[in-house]
């Protein structure tokens, strides 16, 4: 289905604006994608997102819509066509929601740190918190696919959405300290899902690869050190 | 078929008064359990095992934790009256952008009002009154963020205003004179019963905080 009216606001490093393209695809819906460098960030960011300047932004017929969580449901609520991102049923969207706000909260956070850290201790702490939310996520899994191969059972849904959106940042994180954190033996089912995910017609060919968000986040690395020692 | 709702709650939450907000203005029946922070009971260990936070709203035994998780879960279920969110996607995005808005600013820019000192607590005042004046645009001039009537964001954001005795007495700060089409509309929302009635006094919740700055040692 043809769709002249979109335009999504992203960067090919962002996995916010990632969710966004996924929900995109996954719906069939053409979009004219601006790659936005941040630096600086365009009159029509700033203008379309006042409030925090940040992508993703979705421009439908010119209205913005900001923040992904808000903008993947709004795509599944405008364009009803299959497949559903959030479940029919009220209790399993309520986990979907619950899950999607806990990747934010406790798997993002400490991924961004590891980012940044340079003490071994702080590091330590930061893949215990990553493990952790790793258990929770695979017995999440076990109980919302049923046997299936996503989160959302047979095709993607906000839960695959939220976490796989984060996978090649995972790697980059994985090789920059030369450990698994996503590991087969510990987190079968995930490891499976991980493959599956990457491998979806909606997914394949818009990850990033490693390779170049691993300079991209040592130089974003090296940005923010210079930012610090300036700021002390 | 008798629906049994159970809210584990803390009285002064904001969290948990969104959700009691929500149950009064839909006409649900539902068991209010107190729990105690401090020796947190073992359905609550139960039923939120991630977070063993409040509150947690049960639905014939099934947990729904976080709070505007659950409220979007009672505006699809109980949705025979008193619709929170509106039909309309576009519309539908804003009032989640603000709610989610709200999550990210009030309380954590309010808790640092009242525990913060010197230029930590002026940064967060001055942070928590834009923050403020950004929802009083919004607002504009309707008089619910939902229109006519009470809807997602008016539920999610009138809890905090039982704070602001609080606010602004330990934080120095004006609401009233900075913010008062804010205050206008939140003594709006009181006069509602499905508010005033699931929300403890701005004094209660005054003393609540001079209790726990003491615990924490705050001056």
């Amino acid at each position: 289905m043809a769709q002249t009216d979109l335009k999504l606001l992203g960067g090919w490093f962002s996995p916010f604006a990632l969710r966004v393209q996924i929900a995109l695809n996954l719906k069939g819906l053409d979009y004219e994608l601006i790659e936005e460098t941040l630096n600086p960030k365009s009159d029509l960011l700033l203008q379309s997102n006042p409030v925090y300047n940040k992508i993703p932004v979705l421009l439908h017929a010119d209205k913005p819509i900001c923040e992904s969580a808000v903008i993947v449901e709004y795509i599944d609520e405008t364009w009803t066509n299959a497949p559903s991102i959030l479940p029919s049923n009220a209790y399993d969207r309520a986990n979907a929601r619950f899950w999607s706000t806990y990747i934010d909260d406790k798997w993002f956070t400490p991924m961004k740190s590891l980012l940044m850290a340079e003490d071994d201790e702080a590091k330590k702490a930061l893949f215990g918190q990553m493990e952790e939310a790793l258990e929770r996520m695979e017995d999440a899994f076990n109980k919302a696919s049923e046997g299936k191969p996503f989160f959302g059972g047979d095709t993607i849904g906000l839960i695959d959405i939220a976490f796989g959106s984060f996978l090649s940042w995972l790697s980059v994180i994985e090789e920059m300290n030369g450990r698994k954190v996503l590991d087969v033996a510990k987190n079968p089912a995930l490891a499976q899902w991980a493959e599956t995910f990457a491998a979806d017609p909606a997914v394949k060919g818009i990850l990033p690869e490693t390779l170049k968000l691993l300079e991209f986040a040592n130089a974003l690395k090296l940005k923010w050190a210079a930012e610090a020692a300036k700021a002390k | 078929m008798a629906d049994e709702v159970i809210l584990l709650d803390f009285w002064p939450s904001p969290f948990g008064m969104r959700l009691r907000i929500a149950l009064a203005e839909k006409g649900i029946k539902y068991e209010y359990r107190e729990e105690d922070l401090r020796n947190k009971s073992p359905l609550l260990l139960k039923m939120n095992p991630v977070h063993k936070k409040i509150p947690v709203l049960i639905h014939n035994g099934n947990p729904i934790c976080e709070s505007l998780v659950a409220l979007q879960y009672i505006d699809e279920v109980w949705n025979h009256e008193a619709p929170l969110l509106p039909s309309d996607p576009y519309q539908r995005a804003q009032a989640r952008f603000w709610a989610d808005f709200i999550d990210k600013k009030i309380y954590d820019l309010g808790r640092k009002i009242w525990t913060e000192k010197g230029e930590e607590k002026e940064a967060a005042k001055k942070e928590f009154i834009g923050a403020l004046k950004l929802l009083e645009e919004q607002l504009g001039d309707k008089a619910y963020f939902g229109g006519d009537n009470l809807g997602f964001v008016d539920v999610a954001l009138i809890p905090f205003y039982t704070w602001f005795k609080g606010y602004a007495a330990f934080g120095n700060v004006d609401i009233d004179a900075e913010c008062p089409k804010f205050i206008a509309w939140a003594k709006k929302c009181m006069q509602k019963e499905s508010v005033s009635k699931s929300v403890p006094d701005q004094d209660k919740v005054y003393e609540f905080i001079v209790e726990i700055r003491k615990k924490l040692g705050i001056e």
